[in-house]
C-alpha cells in the first residue's frame, strides 16, 4: 500500500517552520518555569477553575481535531470504503501528533506528575472515574496510532521484512484504534457529568458522551478536508476535491443526528428558555449552534461539496463549532460559584501555542521525510 | 456522492451503545451512610463568630497561617484555601445588626468538608487518593496516591479540595474530620474547641436526632445545647432562634456526614441548592451502564476486529 504516497522532500528549515520554532521556544522556557515555580506561576488557574485551557483545548479540544485518523479508519476498514485511502496516513499522522501532545500537555498540567504511573497501580485504580478511563484509553491509545504509523517508519528505514510482519497484524491496532476513541472522545464528554450544577443546564445533560462522540467524528472528517486543502496549498500540491467531497458528504447526517439530539434534549429538559436570557451562556450557546448550522447547511447541498472554497470553509466551521462546543461545556458553562473568575493568562496561552507550534513542526518534518502524503496523479 | 441507507445504519448501530446513556439506568444505587457514620452539626444560630475553630484546626492539621493584607499579624483568612481547612464567614445583609435575620441582620456560616455520604471527589478520582472510610465515612486523601489532576476540584459541589498552585511539589488540602485524632479518643478539633456547641462532634444519626430536635422547639425558649461532642453532657443554656426549617446536609447532593442549621436561608449563607441525587451516581450510572462487564466495548471491539481484518486483507491481496 506504499506505493500510493511518498516524502515531499525538501528542506526543513523553511519559514513557518522558524516561526513555529520561536513559539515552541517560548513554551519551553515558560515550562521550565512551570516545574520550578509551580502551576500558578504560569497560569491563571484557581481552586475555582481547576481546569483552564491546557485542559479545554490540549485534551478536550485537541483531541477532537485530532480525530481524522479515528474517523478515517472508521469508514475505510470498518465500513470497508478502500477509494478514502490516500487520506487515511496523513490523517494518521496528524492524529498521532495531536495526541501525543495531548499526553504531554496533561504531565505539566496535572500537579504530582512524577506519580503518573499510579494510574497502572492495581492498589490505586479506580474503575468508577471517569478520569480513570479517560487517561487509560488515551495513553493506550497514542500507543496504537504510533503502531498504526509504523509501517511507514519501518517503510523510512527500509526494514521490509518489519514492515510486512506490522500490516499483517495490522487489522487488530486498527480495530483497537477505533475502539478506544469511541470510548474516550464520549467519556471526555462524560467528565463533566459529575460537576453537577457547576455545569449550566445548556451543556449539562445525560447525553455528554453521545454528544462529544458524534461531535468529536464529525471534527475527524472536518480535519481531514481542512488539512488535505491546506497542505495541498502550503506544499504546492494538487488539491484532492473529488474524495474530499465524498467524504463532505457523510457530515451533515452527522451534524443533523447531533443538533436533533442536542436540542431534543434542552427542549425535554424544559431548558430552552435559558438561551433567551442572552448572557454570555446564551450568547455563545447560540454561536456555537449557528456554527453548526453553517457546515450543514453548505455541505447538505451536493453542489457545494466538489467546490473547494465550500468545501473549506464548512471544514473550518465545523472544527470552530466543535471547539466552541467545548469551550463553552468546560469553561463558558462552568461556574464553580460567587466570585470564581477565570481568563487564561499570557504564558499559559503561550504554553498552548507552543504545543500548536510543534505539532505543526512535526508534522511537517515527516510528510517531508516519510512517505505519508499520498504521491501525486499529475506531478 | 451517495451515503448508503446501509452504510448509514451501520454507523447508527455502532453508535446505538451510546444512545443507551441517556436513559436513567439502575445500575448503582446511591450510597447511603456508613453503619459507624460520625460526622458534625453546626448550628449557626448557636455560633458567636468568634473564630475559635480556625486555629484550633490549624493546630491540629499543622496547617500555616494565612495573611489576607500585607501587614497582618493574624492567621486572617478570607476563605477557604490550601492553608485554611476550615473557616467562619458571615453574612450580611442592610444594616447588620440583627443576628440571624434575613432584615438589617447577619449570621455566620462554617466551611469545610461536608463529607458527602457519596461523594463526587471520591467516585471523580483515577488513582483513589480520595477515600470514603467504609465505617466512620470520613473522606480523607492520600497525597501518594493524588497524580493532581484536580479533578476532585472540578467534581465538588462545595469547592472544598484546594490545591497547592504555587508549590513545586504541590497537593491537594481538604478537611480530613481530625480522622487522626480518633486514635486517641479525640474528635474534630473545631469542634473540642467551640465554646457554645455551635460546633458539636458525633454519630450522625444522633446528630440528625438532635438537629431535629431543635426544629420542634418554639423560638424563644431556652434549651439545653449540648457542648463539643452531642454525647457530651456538657450543656450551654440558651434561647432558641427562629430556624429555617431545614436540615441542610440530611438530603442536599445526597446527603451529607456534616449537617447544619440556620435561621437564614441556606442560599443566602453561600451553600448551593443541590438535588437529592447525588452527582456521583448520576455519573457512574451512566458510565457503567456503557461499560457494564466490558460487555458493550468487548462487542464493539470484536466486530471491529472482524471488519478491520476482512477489508485489510482484501487489500493486501
Amino acid at each position: 500500500m506504499n506505493e500510493e504516497s511518498k516524502p515531499l522532500g525538501g528542506k526543513i528549515l523553511t519559514k513557518p517552520f522558524l516561526v513555529c520554532a520561536f513559539f515552541a521556544a517560548i513554551a519551553a522556557v515558560l515550562l521550565v518555569k512551570r516545574f520550578i515555580y509551580g502551576i500558578g506561576a504560569v497560569s491563571n488557574l484557581s481552586d475555582g477553575y481547576p481546569w483552564g485551557i491546557w485542559i479545554a483545548y490540549d485534551v478536550v479540544t485537541g483531541t477532537a481535531i485530532a480525530c481524522g485518523g479515528y474517523s478515517m479508519a472508521l469508514l475505510v476498514y470498518i465500513f470497508n470504503k478502500g477509494e478514502y485511502h490516500p487520506l487515511v496516513k496523513p490523517a494518521l499522522l496528524a492524529s498521532m501528533f495531536g495526541y501525543t501532545l495531548a499526553g504531554f500537555s496533561v504531565m505539566f498540567d496535572i500537579g504530582r506528575y512524577w506519580q503518573a504511573y499510579n494510574l497502572v497501580l492495581p492498589n490505586y485504580m479506580q474503575f468508577n472515574s471517569v478520569m480513570f478511563e479517560v487517561a487509560m484509553c488515551v495513553s493506550l491509545y497514542i500507543g496504537i496510532l504510533w503502531m498504526e504509523f509504523s509501517p511507514t517508519l519501518a517503510d523510512w528505514i527500509k526494514a521490509k521484512g518489519l514492515q510486512k510482519m506490522l500490516n499483517r497484524v495490522m487489522f487488530i491496532f486498527i480495530a483497537i484504534g477505533v475502539l478506544l476513541p469511541t470510548m474516550h472522545q464520549s467519556s471526555l464528554g462524560s467528565l463533566l457529568l459529575l460537576a453537577g450544577k457547576k455545569v449550566s443546564p445548556l451543556w449539562h445533560t445525560g447525553f455528554l458522551p453521545l454528544l462529544f462522540l458524534i461531535s468529536a467524528i464529525t471534527m475527524g472528517y472536518a480535519i481531514v478536508i481542512f488539512e488535505s486543502i491546506v497542505s495541498s496549498v502550503g506544499f504546492k500540491r494538487e488539491i484532492e476535491t473529488p474524495i474530499l467531497s465524498k467524504v463532505a458528504g457523510f457530515i451533515p447526517i452527522l451534524i443533523g443526528i447531533y443538533l436533533v439530539v442536542r436540542f431534543a434534549d434542552i427542549i425535554i429538559r424544559g431548558k430552552i428558555g435559558l438561551i433567551f436570557a442572552f448572557d454570555l451562556k446564551a450568547v455563545m450557546f447560540i454561536i456555537e449552534n449557528i456554527l453548526y448550522v453553517i457546515p450543514l447547511v453548505i455541505l447538505a447541498s451536493p453542489g457545494n461539496r466538489v467546490k473547494t472554497r465550500q468545501l473549506f470553509i464548512a471544514a473550518g466551521t465545523l472544527l470552530l463549532a466543535g471547539s466552541v462546543y467545548r469551550f463553552n461545556a468546560f469553561l463558558i458553562g462552568f461556574d464553580p460559584g460567587a466570585g470564581w473568575q477565570y481568563f487564561p493568562s499570557f504564558s499559559e496561552i503561550m504554553i498552548t501555542l507552543g504545543v500548536i507550534a510543534s505539532e505543526i513542526m512535526a508534522y511537517m518534518i515527516f510528510v517531508k521525510k516519510m512517505p505519508v502524503l499520498p504521491s501525486m496523479r499529475h506531478a | 456522492m451517495e451515503i448508503k441507507r446501509r452504510d448509514f445504519l451501520k454507523m447508527a448501530a455502532g453508535t446505538s451503545l451510546f444512545l443507551a446513556t441517556g436513559a436513567p439506568a439502575m445500575a448503582r444505587e446511591q450510597k447511603s451512610l456508613p453503619p459507624e457514620a460520625v460526622g458534625m452539626l453546626y448550628d449557626s444560630t448557636v455560633c458567636i463568630g468568634c473564630r475559635a475553630c480556625q486555629p484550633a484546626c490549624k493546630q491540629a492539621n499543622d496547617m500555616p497561617v494565612e495573611h489576607s493584607t500585607p501587614d497582618s499579624v493574624w492567621d486572617d483568612p478570607i476563605d477557604l484555601s490550601a492553608k485554611t481547612l476550615n473557616i467562619i464567614k458571615v453574612y450580611t445583609t442592610g444594616r447588620g445588626i440583627n443576628k440571624d435575620s434575613e432584615t438589617d441582620g447577619y449570621s455566620f456560616i462554617k466551611r469545610h468538608c461536608m463529607h458527602c455520604v457519596d461523594p463526587a471527589c471520591v467516585s471523580a478520582c483515577p488513582v483513589s487518593a480520595l477515600k470514603k472510610n467504609q465505617q466512620t465515612g470520613v473522606v480523607s486523601y492520600n497525597k501518594d496516591a493524588c497524580i493532581g489532576c484536580r479533578y476532585c476540584q472540578l467534581a465538588c459541589p462545595y469547592n472544598i479540595p484546594k490545591f497547592e498552585f504555587d508549590k513545586t511539589f504541590p497537593q491537594i488540602r481538604k478537611c480530613q474530620l481530625c480522622e487522626h485524632r480518633f486514635k486517641d479518643n479525640k474528635f474534630s478539633a473545631c469542634c473540642e474547641v467551640c465554646p457554645t456547641g455551635a460546633s458539636i462532634f458525633g454519630k450522625v444519626a444522633d446528630l440528625q436526632a438532635e438537629a431535629k430536635k431543635r426544629l420542634t422547639l418554639k423560638p424563644g425558649e431556652y434549651y439545653k445545647y449540648p457542648v463539643a461532642h452531642v454525647k457530651s453532657g456538657q450543656v450551654s443554656y440558651r434561647p432558641v432562634a427562629k430556624y429555617q426549617p431545614k436540615v441542610y446536609g440530611e438530603k442536599d447532593g445526597g446527603g451529607s456526614q456534616i449537617l447544619m442549621l440556620a435561621a437564614v436561608s441556606f442560599e443566602k449563607l453561600g451553600m448551593p441548592a443541590l438535588d437529592e441525587a447525588s452527582d456521583a451516581s448520576f455519573s457512574e450510572n451512566i458510565q457503567h451502564t456503557v461499560y457494564k462487564g466490558m460487555i458493550g466495548p468487548g462487542v464493539l471491539l470484536a466486530g471491529l476486529l472482524f471488519a478491520a481484518y476482512k477489508s485489510t486483507n482484501k487489500k493486501d491481496e
